[in-house]
């Protein structure tokens, strides 16, 4: 059964009226028409659908929509600031043009724009724990890692 | 709806320069490009290729897919150079029937060798019409003319001429030159730079971008009820409770082939649960599980091939002899497969991420039996595919749920578990090898065998390879119309051995099947740079020095030279080693030769570092070629430790990222490329060039680390 929910995305509060089970990302998807969040595997295991709850970097295909009173939710699209100027991690992964498909690139950016959060100068080891929980098949990862690293310069500046 | 490309160029204004026919411009999609006989519509004109806009914005039309592999920008750059303006005022439109030259599929690294170089052509003629046209209309001498971003500028007097002035919306109708004078190597500012790719500036945005992106009013969300096996059929259908749920628009069966069509999504999936329950299935096949593949899939063989016959290969008793396999692996796309479908006033519109729009309309004419100019297929960019994913099936689904349920957009999306469990996966294979010495250490005979299924069923304009076909119309599991020629890709050495015979022989295995990146060429490099390692021990060579030996291509040393330089300077500690491997691509393609140093830790093998170098002739954007060739090296590095496509008597058991992991960032070794440009060389593909040679010196590394000889891949199943 359908019921009415208020969820706040991207600094703003939205009411939708869905299945209160539905999965988070498919309301951010279909009923917000959010693009960044990308439904890649519905089981938490390859963190395409990665949004900030809260400031932690959480997958959003199982989680239900109901869930989320009171939670700060942040999707790729919510980086940028109002005048369009990129966030500095979104910066950093166009400038070292670290992507092939791209698919992926939303889970790796919003991983870290919570890593840089906590910790804005990560080691090798420190990235990759904060970037393991998204899958990239094309195997762009060592550009991803210097896009971090890039980005956490830019940030600490 | 009209779709000739003359009506969408009417209808969307731009100034057209028509040209006919540009000699030598033939594609061809024989050989090496996967199967299919020409049968192409030939797209002459330069207006197929190069469209100059009023504003003076260029737009360039080209037949192939963006996948990832930035064939967008490196298009733009060589159309930017040729027009002399900047790469942002360039448009690239993707594969669309009825818009864009029909250039088959986007596959065997072809793109830059093919539609690059088509459009170097059309935007060099364009170039050069549109000077001459300047020059008589406002008699100008023609050399006191130059082109610059879009427009025309006189150098004696300060006049500039719009595309309009020139054109004024006309058509060009003069036919080009038999030769075409494109820009020396000497003159390019563009070509050969790192230029950006932007539509990475739309991804970091989340703008759409994908298919999975796209949205229309009123649109609804469709899935499809998976048999329990290839061959199955449904007994007992049911639809009452699926059919009941709340946004559940409909249930459509049409023999074995189940869809459900929603308005929400989640009520989509949910509804496929309940038909999962309420619905009973036959397996007619079952697969023959718990075999060891190695020994089983030989004894399938229906069909064999001499490849390769030099001289005299009786083998004497000191010969050397090694059976190598690989297993099923899968593409593995990130983002699962993914259409959108509109069936209306008798026209039916798929959005797809198909590799090759043309040839898929063919199929889904074949399907449905809709003429083909009643089918419009447009392309657009899906998660990165190394190959024949799902693209076409879901693509085909798309359109049979949309012709159940017309007037509205349907957007099928497979999930994790179909695009894991029902894509085509790449063979597996066995190769045999044997090689024998002379008194002097050097290889004088050679004898290569290998066992494979077809590496490309790609739809080719044929309905039954498309994997909705059989459910829809009842009909058993065919044997489905492949690409053998793609089992045997680099089974012949690129050495110089006096005396060799290459011999194939094909199967017809279990798993559904098709073309993954690189095709045989992964597992036939994988065994021969294997092979390469097991001889030079054998004669007490250094592998890298015993490999120069037997080549005579001066580039194909030179990239292995230049990795040897690369790890010159590198030590390395007991439980570590360093191996090496070569190959040209295709024997026609790029030149690559890579480094691995692994490290036995733990008990597990650990990848610590790859170097490669790369040679593909003239670079069209080295950041591009860079990109492309890192990531090879990666995807193969997990595939090589980790990947086998698993199946028990029923289906595919591999139905997600835990049943079939793959590489994630603990797993990745650095990874370092130089590139050797050739600015004077013609462009040879590259995208797959490093999918083999990276297999064979990760085990040549393993084994110099550990003694241990891995010749049935994956790795890890030694080391863990």
């Amino acid at each position: 059964m359908k019921e009415k929910i208020n969820l706040k995305v991207n600094g703003k509060e939205h009411s939708v009226e869905v299945d209160p089970s539905t999965p988070l990302l498919y309301v951010l998807r279909n009923n917000l028409e959010l693009n960044g969040p990308k439904y890649g595997c519905g089981l938490q295991q390859c963190g395409s659908c990665m949004v900030l709850l809260n400031g932690e970097a959480t997958p959003s295909c199982r989680i239900p929509v109901s869930a989320m009173k009171d939670m700060e939710i942040v999707t790729l699209e919510g980086l940028q600031k109002e005048t369009g100027e990129l966030h500095s991690v979104q910066e950093a992964f166009y400038e070292e043009q670290a992507a092939q498909c791209g698919f992926c690139l939303n889970g790796m950016v919003i991983s870290t724009v919570a890593l840089l959060e906590k910790n804005s100068n990560p080691d090798r080891g420190e990235i990759l724990e904060g970037l393991e929980r998204v899958l990239c098949r094309c195997g762009t990862h060592s550009r991803i890692i210097k896009a971090v690293e890039t980005a956490g310069a830019k940030i600490s500046r | 709806m009209k779709t000739s490309r003359r009506n969408f160029i009417k209808t969307t204004g731009y100034v057209a320069v028509g040209l006919s026919v540009i000699p030598g411009m033939a594609w061809s999609m024989s050989g090496d490009c996967e199967a299919f006989p020409e049968n192409l519509n030939r797209d002459n004109s330069i207006s197929d290729w190069v469209q100059l806009l009023e504003d003076g914005r260029v737009k360039i039309f080209t037949g192939k897919m963006e996948l990832g592999q930035g064939i967008r920008i490196a298009i733009a750059q060589v159309a930017a150079e040729e027009l002399n303006m900047e790469v942002d005022l360039i448009e690239v439109h993707l594969a669309e029937t009825g818009v864009t030259p029909n250039e088959g599929y986007t596959a065997g690294s072809n793109s830059i060798a093919r539609s690059a170089m088509s459009v170097r052509k059309a935007a060099a003629a364009a170039a050069g019409i549109l000077l001459e046209r300047t020059s008589e209309k406002f008699n100008i001498p023609r050399e006191d003319l130059y082109l610059k971003n879009g427009k025309v500028f006189s150098a004696k007097i300060e006049q500039t001429f719009s595309f309009s002035e020139i054109l004024e919306g006309k058509q060009i109708e003069e036919v080009i030159p038999s030769t075409v004078t494109a820009k020396s190597k000497e003159e390019h500012s563009i070509v050969g730079t790192p230029v950006l790719r932007k539509d990475i500036g739309d991804m970091v945005r989340g703008n759409s971008v994908y298919v999975q992106d796209m949205r229309f009013p009123g649109m609804l969300y469709a899935r499809v009820l998976r048999p329990l096996a290839y061959d199955a059929h449904l007994t007992n259908f049911n639809k009452v409770r699926a059919e009941a749920l709340d946004e559940v628009v409909k249930v459509v069966r049409k023999n074995n082939f189940v869809g459900v069509i929603s308005r929400e999504e989640y009520q989509a999936e949910k509804a496929l649960e309940i038909l999962a329950e309420d619905c009973t299935w036959e397996i007619k096949k079952k697969l023959p599980a718990g075999k060891d593949l190695k020994e089983y899939l030989p004894t399938l063989t229906s069909q064999h091939e001499t490849v390769a016959e030099q001289g005299n290969v009786n083998f004497g008793r000191d010969s050397l002899k090694a059976t190598y396999f690989k297993p099923y692996i899968m593409h593995g796309s990130t983002g699962p497969s993914c259409a959108v479908a509109l069936y209306n006033d008798d026209m039916l519109h798929v959005w797809t991420h198909s590799q090759g729009v043309y040839p898929l309309r063919e199929a889904l004419s074949n399907l449905t039996g809709l003429p083909e100019s009643k089918i419009r297929v447009t392309g657009v960019p899906g998660s990165g595919c190394y190959g024949h994913n799902g693209a076409d099936d879901v693509a085909a689904e798309a359109a049979l749920l949309a012709m159940e349920h017309p007037d509205v957009h349907l957007k099928l999306q497979w999930t994790r578990e179909e695009e894991h469990a029902w894509e085509p996966y790449g063979s597996a294979m066995i190769m045999e090898l044997r090689g024998e010495l002379d008194a002097s250490g050097m290889i004088t005979k050679w004898g290569y065998e290998l066992w494979s299924d077809t590496h490309s069923t790609r739809p080719g304009g044929d309905k039954k390879n498309l994997l909705p076909t059989i459910y829809y119309e009842g009909t058993e599991k065919v044997k489905l119309s492949g690409f053998l020629g793609g089992g045997y890709r680099n089974s012949e050495p690129y050495y110089r051995f006096p005396n060799l015979k290459v011999e194939a022989n094909f199967f017809e295995g279990p798993l559904r099947v098709s073309a993954l990146r690189s095709l045989g060429a992964y597992a036939n490099i994988f065994a021969i740079e294997s092979f390469m390692d097991e001889l030079a021990e054998k004669a007490g060579k250094d592998p890298v020095e015993f490999r120069l030996a037997h080549l005579d291509d001066p580039r194909a040393r030179d990239v292995l030279v230049k990795v040897q330089e690369m790890t010159s300077g590198i030590t390395i500690s007991e439980n570590q080693g360093i191996g090496y491997a070569f190959s040209r691509y295709k024997n026609s393609a790029a030149y690559f030769a890579v480094a691995a140093m692994v490290e036995l830790e733990e008990g597990k093998i650990k990848i610590r570092k790859m170097w490669g170098a790369i040679d593909s002739g003239e670079i069209i954007n080295p950041d591009g070629l860079k990109n492309q060739t890192e990531g090879g090296m990666i995807q193969s590095a997990s595939w090589t430790m980790m990947e086998e496509v698993k199946f028990n008597e029923e289906h595919v058991s591999s139905v997600d990222w835990s049943s079939y992991p793959i590489f994630n960032f603990r797993d990745i070794p650095e990874v370092e490329v130089e590139v050797i440009d050739r600015p004077n060389e013609e462009p040879l593909g590259a995208g797959e060039a490093a999918q083999g040679p990276a297999a064979a010196a990760i085990v040549n590394a393993v084994y110099r680390a550990t003694g241990k000889r891995v010749r049935d891949l994956p790795v890890n199943k030694y080391f863990s």
